[in-house]
């Protein structure tokens, strides 16, 4: 992974200064809350419904055990013992206290990490693939380049002050498992005319109020080229985008207003207006990025192993873990192992300073010292000998980290919504765990089998149901938290944007509900089809029926 | 509809109440109630004092039921604040903190 060089480590121990004296001076009374709040948000500190909440960002989700193990000490120093992973690949801690900010950020500086742009209307957090230079259907490893924009968008002058947040996913694989489709630049690692690597550049993606799957812009794109036309996207958007409305101020307004013709035709002339090779990076210094993420070195093995063949055969547990949450890896004899965060009963997305501090163990003793964090907000240890994997799933199941569910209905995506979250304007999370209670049979949902069930507490969307198979949106009707239901999203290859099924249902009726989908699936389902195949072929009607037509 | 006075305490964040003795409480059965819009405004204007001393932040009104004589803060939203924690209880179909 790309590690901090001196230029790096003086940067952020400069802002930590900084933005220590900018604590002081409000707890001193020369700056006002006005003041403060968008120094604080720059900084990645809100304030939420009970407390402050920090969140720090996790550069496409790649952490070191070292990394992963001080955000277990900050969690149990500063706040309440466990953090919260994202749907964007960062973690949030919600208690932390305003006085104790300054010693948290510097804890995190030692360790290469920081809260800068997690926040505001700047590029956020670039986020990526977890199975980067792990998956086996993978064309090229995204990391690098994502790296190079987190260079390159960090303060950066011209687009720090945008008309609204920016949001960039990389993938370079041939499944889509960082939801490019959905992102307000969604970058796909593609092979060219002449077989060479470049970019298929998508743009105007987006969740919230108004969703729409990105469109493309350039089918392809060399990879030098990167940086400069980005830059010109993003010029062409903070000139034409909106500031005088909020809720219109994203690219995928501005992209779907113009129609994705004449937006091209801006950022090309653009484009072509640049001087690229003083926005492109050099090659040496390309070069230099790139042997950060040379593969570990990983000799390969027989690709099955008797002794895990023998336990799948009498373990069931094991081998429905082994099954859904062990993934191919490229090198035989060696797979990518995702550790659920989604055990029925306990928040999606929620780790404790005890899990972070094991997870971190097991990734220097089974995984290379390499650790991600999925948007689906789990973790994953891409590069585990096929032989460790007993010995890894034992010391998972006994903190209970080895949920086998992974992709499953029960690996709900899902908001902190209003039991945390400010914006929410209904609960999420006691909702998936009634769901989870639901479906926590794993046989049921093994013959359920793969289905994205994502949820938001708000239209805000954070929870992305606008992409889930099945997605639930809770609002507030006259004071009640209500439930709308969306069918057909899909976040991969193929991208939609779920349908609403019909009028909302009360918190209490959601499970019914979930339950009356799944087996409206089940019923109309052809051999081998998922649930967006059986939706796609039967559409809404056999759902309406199910679900309203007693009404 | 009678209100009380809630914020954010500076320092930590942490939900509170206007007192009846003045203070910032932790605890909504403490706070002090109004009854009418000149006593909100009343409370406000403290509030605001507050503001200025660098107590608090966010202060808004907040109306309430009394039930019983206890403080019922209505909405599911400030239920939850008025609990500091979340809601995975498993009755938590009618809010019950």
């Amino acid at each position: 992974m790309y590690r901090y060089d001196e230029f790096d480590h003086a940067f952020v121990r400069e802002r930590v200064a900084e933005f220590k004296d900018q604590v002081e001076r409000r707890l001193s009374g020369a700056l006002t809350e006005e003041e403060f709040r968008p120094l604080r948000l720059r900084n990645g500190l809100y304030l939420q419904l009970h407390a402050y909440m920090l969140r720090i960002a996790i550069p496409y989700g790649v952490l070191s055990p070292r990394q992963l193990r001080q955000l277990a000490m900050i969690g149990r120093r500063f706040d309440r013992g466990y953090g919260h992973f994202t749907t964007r690949q960062n973690l949030q801690f919600n208690w932390v206290k305003l006085v104790d900010i300054p010693d948290v950020l510097a804890a995190l500086a030692e360790v290469g990490m920081h809260c800068i742009q997690t926040s505001g209307n700047c590029v956020r957090n670039t986020t990526s693939d977890p199975f980067a230079a792990a998956a086996n259907d993978e064309l090229e490893d995204p990391r690098p380049w994502c790296e190079m924009l987190r260079q390159w968008s960090m303060l950066h002058p011209e687009f720090n002050w945008l008309p609204r947040k920016f949001k960039i996913a990389v993938s370079g694989a041939a499944e889509d498992r960082a939801a490019t489709a959905f992102h307000d630049i969604g970058l796909r690692i593609v092979r060219g005319p002449d077989g060479e690597n470049g970019f298929r550049v998508l743009v105007g993606g987006g969740m919230g109020r108004t969703p729409y799957v990105g469109q493309e812009i350039r089918p392809f794109l060399k990879k030098e080229h990167l940086l400069s036309y980005v830059e010109s996207i993003l010029r062409v958007y903070n000139l034409l985008g909106r500031r005088d409305n909020i809720y219109k101020a994203r690219i995928k307004i501005l992209v779907n207003q113009l129609g994705i013709d004449t937006f091209r035709e801006a950022v090309e002339a653009d484009w072509e207006a640049t001087h690229k090779s003083a926005v492109d990076l050099p090659e040496d210094e390309q070069r230099r990025i790139l042997s950060y993420f040379a593969p570990p070195d990983l000799p390969p093995q027989p690709a099955r192993d008797e002794k895990v063949g023998a336990r799948r055969e009498t373990d069931p547990a094991f081998a429905n873990w082994y099954k859904h949450n062990v993934l191919a890896h490229r090198v035989p004899g060696y797979s990518s192992v995702v550790i659920s965060l989604k055990e029925p009963g306990r928040t999606p997305g929620d780790a404790s300073s005890d899990a972070m501090d094991l997870v971190a163990d097991l990734a220097e003793r089974f995984s290379q010292d390499e650790l991600r964090v999925s948007y689906t907000q789990n973790l994953i240890l891409p590069h585990v000998a096929i032989a460790d994997i007993p010995a890894l799933y034992d010391a998972l199941a006994g903190a209970d980290l080895a949920t086998g569910n992974n992709e499953l209905l029960g690996d709900m995506i899902c908001c902190p919504g209003l039991d945390y979250c400010n914006l929410a304007n209904a609960r999420s999370i006691p909702i998936a765990k009634e769901i989870a209670k639901r479906f926590e049979d794993p046989a049921r949902q093994e013959v359920i089998g793969q289905l994205r069930l994502n949820m938001s507490g708000c239209i805000n969307a954070c929870g992305h149901h606008h992409s889930g198979n099945i997605g639930i949106l809770g609002v507030d009707k006259k004071g009640t938290e209500l439930y709308q239901i969306t069918l057909g999203g899909n976040p991969k290859d193929d991208a939609s944007v779920g349908s609403i099924i019909g009028p909302g249902f009360r918190a209490e009726a959601v499970p019914d509900v979930i339950d009356t989908i799944v087996n409206t699936y089940l019923e109309n389902r052809d051999e081998g089809e998922s649930f967006l195949d059986t939706w796609r072929r039967v559409g809404a009607p056999p759902f309406k029926e199910a679900l309203y037509g007693a009404r | 509809m009678p209100s009380v006075i809630t914020a954010n305490r500076l320092t930590d964040g942490i939900v509170v109440y206007l007192a009846s003795d003045g203070e910032w409480t932790e605890q909504i059965a403490e706070a002090r109630l109004a009854d009418t819009d000149e006593e909100i405004k009343a409370l406000e204007a403290e509030a605001e004092k507050a503001v200025q001393e660098r107590l608090v932040i966010s202060v808004y009104p907040m109306p309430i039921a009394l039930n019983d004589g206890a403080v019922d803060p209505l909405s599911v939203r400030e239920r939850i604040r008025a609990a500091h924690r979340t809601t995975l209880t498993k009755d938590w179909y009618d809010v019950p903190l």
